[in-house]
């Protein structure tokens, strides 16, 4: 993992030292809330319905134990006993008190973490595949250009004031778990014909109001060039992006307003003109930082015991056969702990089940910990021989739930309530749905289905991708749930549809668990998914089961 | 014919909490809507606003909110209001744990 140079730690040691000053500067009434709110937004404090709200940036959602523990203590020295993990690997605490956050901040220092840039109109966090330097169907770890990326980006000069914020997604795999087509700039390794690694460079894509798929504004970019290539992009929006109206401000407005041909050429004559700038200075940079994600000494040991286990317990099979993805090392597996038990928030861990990850990542894991846009925390390298060890430990701190991938593993927003944005709440559909299917016995039978709920049209719960995706407005002073099916976050990337009028608060979970059974009709066999029958069917036959009696009007 | 008025609290979020409060017929803050002052004057509810938003070392983001007369007090309309009087629905949090 990487670790703060000297510079790193006296540039946010001097950040959070202007940040105490503001703070205080604030209590005083020197500052008003407008001269003060810009400031606590540039590190990641929000002003929420019930009380402040600090985001703190986990980059490219890597941990080790130490921070982990640290998120811990500070969930239970200045919030309530928790946190929540979300859609952009950050962690979100929802109770500190304006007076300890520099505090706060402090104490994620020390730990080598910030909340710089998890707000504002700057390029915010940047994210990366959260099986990343594990996975199986790896071409290269993407977390160094990841890192060298929040370097570069981190108090840039020249884009600490963009029209809008701006949010780069990196994947070193060809299955995209990183959704960097929904994302203003998305970076997908890719290799040339030559066998060299390089990024297909995706511009555009972004959620929200307006959703759209990010488009290919270069099909191979070489490694060494990545830096004044994305440069070049933010460059040119930062020229070109709207600022007259916040709805069509984020780039992928600018790139369809003014087509991909004229984007691209524009980013291409930057480029050329500030490459020579970029002398090879980068390119040391990442080397050394691609030597801090050197990848672990991996243990060779039998997994006989593994085996054994699994025959022996079905509880540990079925988690083992829901949690586990391959690993690029045969004798190890990386491990999604799910922080879905079916009935609990979605992403909330308390401060004992974070100091239980960290304790396990020290005992099994490399001491590295990863946290996924799909709202779980993963184990990324974990010999099978350590499985049977950690099932039990998991299921010490009540986070063995066998439901990664499935009905239940549902990505919500925090919604309204906690949000001041939302329009309606998330986390209580969320827990409903997960209770009922529980409830049913059925979702290993349904088998891979994402459900994904947002609060608002602003889509941090990312609806617009889900299988099925669920958004919850306010109508005439009511909550309103919209359904959209067949959208997909994968390399695949495609916007769900509307299915239809929206379903009140009390009639949003009846209608998910008719539509989710209704399709166990319509699958050819078991192994037909949600996704291949929609994409088989097309609408017509879910929104007949969604909507009966309209179907007995058309009839009648 | 004028349009009618429809009744307001003056509310904002506290300035160390964060939490929601009221503000009252005598220059208070109060954390129980009930206790708010009813602003049933659109022109006495904007003069209102105006006072709240000077007091910048008190309360952030105050705003007039939509708010019906009850026996007990000052009631809200819209199911926004309502959960900033409570708290969260997933935890026992907020206004709701301190009563």
């Amino acid at each position: 993992m990487y670790s703060y140079n000297d510079f790193d730690a006296a540039f946010v040691a001097e950040r959070n030292r202007q940040f105490r000053a503001q703070v205080e500067r604030r209590i005083d009434g020197s500052l008003t809330e407008d001269e003060f709110k810009p400031l606590r937004l540039m590190n990641g404090l929000y002003l929420q319905l019930h009380a402040y709200m600090l985001r703190v940036a986990i980059p490219y959602g890597t941990l080790n134990s130490a921070q982990m523990d640290q998120l811990a203590f500070i969930a239970d020295k200045f919030d309530k006993g928790y946190g929540h993990f979300t859609t952009r690997q950050n962690i979100q605490y929802n109770w500190p008190k304006l007076n300890e956050v520099p505090d706060i901040l402090e104490a994620l220092a020390d730990v080598e973490m910030h909340a710089l840039q998890t707000s504002g109109n700057t390029i915010r966090n940047v994210t990366a595949d959260h099986f990343a330097g594990a996975a199986a169907d790896e071409i290269a770890d993407p977390r160094p250009v990841a890192e060298l990326l929040r370097q570069w980006s981190t108090d840039h000069p020249e884009f600490q004031f963009l029209p809008r914020k701006f949010k780069i997604a990196v994947t070193g795999s060809p299955n995209d778990r990183a959704v960097t087509r929904a994302h203003d700039i998305g970076l997908r390794m890719v290799q040339n014909d030559a066998g060299e690694n390089g990024f297909e460079v995706i511009v555009g894509g972004g959620l929200g109001r307006t959703p759209m798929v990010g488009k290919v504004i270069r099909d191979f970019l070489p490694v060494a060039d990545l830096l004044a290539y994305v440069e070049a992009i933010v460059s040119v929006y930062n020229l070109l992006g709207r600022r007259d109206n916040k709805y069509k401000a984020r780039i992928k407005i600018t790139v369809h307003e003014n087509g991909l041909e004229t984007i691209r050429d524009m980013v291409e004559s930057r480029f050329e003109q500030i490459k020579p700038g970029f002398t090879g200075f980068d390119q040391g940079l990442l080397a050394q930082i691609e030597h801090a994600f050197a990848t672990p000494a991996f243990k060779a040991a039998s997994t006989d015991g593994y085996e054994a286990a699994r025959l022996a317990n079905p509880a540990f099979r079925s988690w083992t056969d829901t949690n586990l993805t391959a690993h690029k090392n045969d004798g190890y597996a990386i491990v999604s702990v799910s922080i879905k038990k079916h009935g609990q928030t979605p992403g909330d861990a308390t401060s004992d089940q974070m100091r239980a990850l960290a304790q396990i990542a020290r005992d099994y894991g490399h001491d590295e910990l990863r946290i996924s846009h799909e709202q779980n925390v993963i184990l990324p390298h974990v010999h099978k021989s350590d499985l049977p060890a950690i099932y039990a430990a998991l299921r010490e701190a009540d986070l063995a739930t066998a439901n990664i991938g499935l009905v239940s593993d549902i990505i919500a927003c925090p919604g309204m309530d906690y949000c001041a944005l939302a329009t309606a709440r998330s986390i209580p559909v969320a827990q409903q749905i997960a209770t009922r299917f529980d409830e049913l016995k059925v979702e290993h039978d349904v088998g891979p289905l994402k459900i994904k709920i947002s609060g608002c049209i602003n889509a941090c719960g990312h609806h617009h991708v889900g299988h099925i995706g669920i958004l919850g407005l306010d109508r005439a002073g009511v909550e309103n749930y919209q359904i959209t099916l067949g959208g997909d976050g994968t390399e695949d990337t495609h916007i769900g549809e509307r299915a239809g009028p929206g379903f009140a608060y009390d009639e949003i979970v009846p209608a998910i668990e008719r539509l989710v059974l209704g399709y166990l009709d319509l699958r050819t066999d078991p192994e037909e998914t949600f996704l291949q029958t929609f994409r088989r069917l097309g609408a017509d036959p879910f929104k007949a089961i969604l909507y009966p009696a309209k179907e007995a009007q058309n009839a009648a | 014919m004028p349009r009618t008025f429809t009744p307001k609290v003056v509310t904002a979020n506290a300035l160390l909490e964060g939490d929601a409060v009221w503000l009252t017929e005598d220059n208070t803050w109060t954390r129980d809507m009930a206790k708010a002052e009813l602003l049933t004057d659109e022109a006495h509810a904007e003069l209102r606003l105006l006072e709240a938003a000077g007091r910048q070392d008190e309360i952030a983001g105050p705003y007039l909110a939509d708010a019906k007369a009850t026996d007990d007090g000052p009631a809200p309309t819209h199911f926004r209001e309502d959960f900033r009087t409570r708290g969260p629905s997933n935890y026992n949090h907020g206004k709701q744990a301190e009563v």
